[in-house]
């Protein structure tokens, strides 16, 4: 390391109580970013787990749709035009609705309801329990074991229950990959079935499900299912419009940028304030080398080393803490929705950066100003 | 002849406001000399000090140490001749109280990109040569007043400067101690080779001058003196 820089360094660690408190608030600003973003990412995750956990590559819906949950039934012979699109492979119909589970403690609980193509199950849940097959059985529900498991007395294979007052019986414990958001349970049955068990509008089919002979397909693929009156969208493309509907119009978006706006005001505060006050005990010194014959550019550079090195040791106690706080707290709430993301991390990284530059525009600006004559002149 | 100045003019504001803190001084300074520049406060010692020094820029005049006129040099070239040619104790020394005495006497090496190392071995032989190498880990603040002087001396001395500037190397420091500073600097430090500036309103160490220049109301008012009197 350049000697100016260990001189830099020294000056600022062997200051201990600046030291710590500029690392501290540091820290805790990016504990605060951190929490707000990844509670955000986790929200938007979870409000997109069907996309997620069904897995298809192009989905057709209704243009009305904004979010997964939204319930827009097609037409049948939506199925038929898009299985004639040229670049289709094959398309199925996906059933998504909710239903009302009477369990056997005499309880109700609100589920949501997959109905899966009853010829080919595509978006089929991986079992960690039973036989997918046996979902063609009488009755046959598969449920899934995420965070909302328990609210279903946890039931176990052959365990019965009432769907709107239908029987259905377990046959299978489902993996989910992503929890949803609204603390429901899921169940997976046959398309047939859901809308044999629950009440229906007459058009029946919540998306269809497309898989494309090739990706280069899709784009042509989408042109075609726009001419019919409908969208078909990737499951990135969904997911996006699904968290961009919840980041824009419904409030959460804007409540957590401003809370992690606080956040980086609270790490601006602290962080300008120490590392300011820090400048200003040694500007006589900061002078004196000025007189010795330090060049401005080398006590600039001293100003940014400092700066970035408590930013970037306050970013990594930021994370540590905030990740483990996360974990730990998902270890004993199941339904914590909170995720730490690479956009999270680069997130705060940017606001870091931004901490760190304001930190040392004060520092810098203060001795730019400092004039050697200033230390002759006492 | 290491340094000369002539016709040095400064002023601080303007129009109505404006004060004359130099008024034409003429002033040379010969290798192996040790200059005393006295006078009352207010007279103009500091400001000359530090446009000798290539600190604060005069409004009329020049400078020239080693045969560079050194205002005409760009503030980075001059920056770097401070750094290669002049050697600085302040009045209130300007340790850094978070550095060692061995770090704060590197940091002139530092700034001239000696390796780190290397400037740490030479400071401890500065801090040998002012008597301190027993404290050459220890930070200003654990040493006494006269323990900091010498150590402000050593970073002054590290690069071997050909011109030593002291600013009131005294004023902080009681009768016996100062002449020791002094007598010590003018014993171990002066020689053909070098030249020394001193600031000083203490007339206790008058007799280690070679030379004594009084100033007052911006002008100096020569008090010639022989070889030291000591």
């Amino acid at each position: 390391m350049d000697g100016l820089l260990q001189i830099a360094l020294k000056l600022l660690a062997n200051d201990k109580g600046k030291f710590f408190t500029l690392i501290l608030g540091i820290t805790f600003a990016v504990f605060l970013m951190m929490q707000m973003t990844a509670v955000f990412s986790g929200v938007m995750h979870r409000s997109a787990a069907t996309i997620y956990n069904i897995g298809a590559k192009l989905w057709v819906m209704d243009p009305s749709i904004n979010i997964q949950p939204d319930n827009i039934p097609l037409p049948s012979y939506v199925l038929d035009a898009v299985r004639s699109i040229d670049g289709v492979k094959y398309a199925v119909p996906l059933f998504s609705g909710s239903g009302l589970v009477k369990l056997g403690d005499g309880k109700y609980q609100a589920t949501n309801i997959v109905g899966l193509d009853d010829a080919t199950l595509f978006g089929r849940p991986e079992l960690l329990e039973g036989d997918i097959f046996n979902i063609y059985n009488n009755d046959a529900y598969v449920v899934v074991k995420d965070a909302q498991y328990r609210k279903l007395n946890a039931p176990k294979i052959g365990t019965t229950f009432e769907v709107n007052d239908h029987r259905g019986v377990v046959v299978g414990i489902a993996k989910a990959f992503v929890s949803g958001l609204f603390g429901t349970p899921t169940l997976y049955t046959t398309y047939k079935r859901a809308i044999a068990d629950l009440p229906t509008t007459r058009f029946t089919m919540s998306y269809v499900l497309v898989e494309p002979k090739n990706t280069s397909d899709i784009s042509a693929i989408k042109k075609q299912v726009q001419k019919l009156g409908y969208m078909a969208l990737t499951q990135d493309e969904f997911t996006t419009k699904n968290k961009n509907y919840y980041l824009y119009r419904t409030g959460l978006g804007t409540n957590i940028l401003i809370m992690t706006l606080i956040s980086v005001v609270v790490g601006l505060a602290i962080a300008g304030q120490t590392f300011y006050t820090f400048i200003l005990e040694n500007s006589e010194e900061f002078g004196a080398l000025k007189a010795i014959g330090a060049k401005k550019a080398e006590l600039i550079s001293m100003i940014l080393f400092q700066s970035t090195v408590v930013g970037f040791l306050g970013y990594g106690f930021g994370v540590l803490i905030s990740s483990t706080v996360i974990a730990l707290a998902k270890l004993r709430l199941p339904e914590y929705a909170s995720l730490v993301t690479y956009t999270n991390l680069g997130f705060a990284f940017v606001l870091v950066l931004l901490i760190i530059a304001f930190s040392s525009y004060l520092g810098i600006r203060k001795v730019i100003k400092i004039d050697p004559f200033d230390i002759f002149r006492g | 002849m290491i340094l000369q100045a002539k016709n040095i003019v400064k002023w601080f504001g303007e129009a109505e406001n404006k004060t004359y803190a130099l008024n034409g001084v003429d002033i040379d300074l010969n290798y192996g000399e040790m200059l005393y520049i006295v006078g009352p406060s207010g007279s103009g010692k500091t400001t000359l000090l530090s446009i000798l020094s290539g600190i604060l820029r005069p409004n009329e005049g020049s400078v020239t140490i080693k045969g560079k006129k050194i205002w005409q040099l760009t503030d980075d070239e001059l920056t770097s001749f401070r750094l290669q040619s002049i050697g600085f104790v302040f009045q209130d020394f300007h340790l850094f109280s978070r550095l060692t005495s061995k770090e704060n006497v590197a940091i002139p090496l530092i700034l001239k990109k000696v390796p780190w190392k290397e400037s740490l071995a030479e400071a401890a032989k500065a801090l040998e040569i002012v008597g301190m190498q027993h404290r050459v880990d220890l930070p200003p603040y654990k040493l006494s007043i006269g323990e900091q002087q010498r150590v402000a001396i050593a970073r002054a001395i590290i690069t071997k400067p050909d011109l030593l500037v002291l600013d009131e190397p005294t004023a902080s420091l009681d009768g016996e101690t100062g002449k020791k500073v002094i007598s010590f600097i003018r014993e171990n430090i002066l020689n053909e080779k070098h030249a020394i500036i001193v600031v000083t309103h203490d007339n206790r160490i008058y007799n280690f001058a070679s030379r004594i220049v009084r100033m007052e109301d911006g002008k100096c008012i020569e008090g010639m003196k022989s070889e030291n009197e000591n």
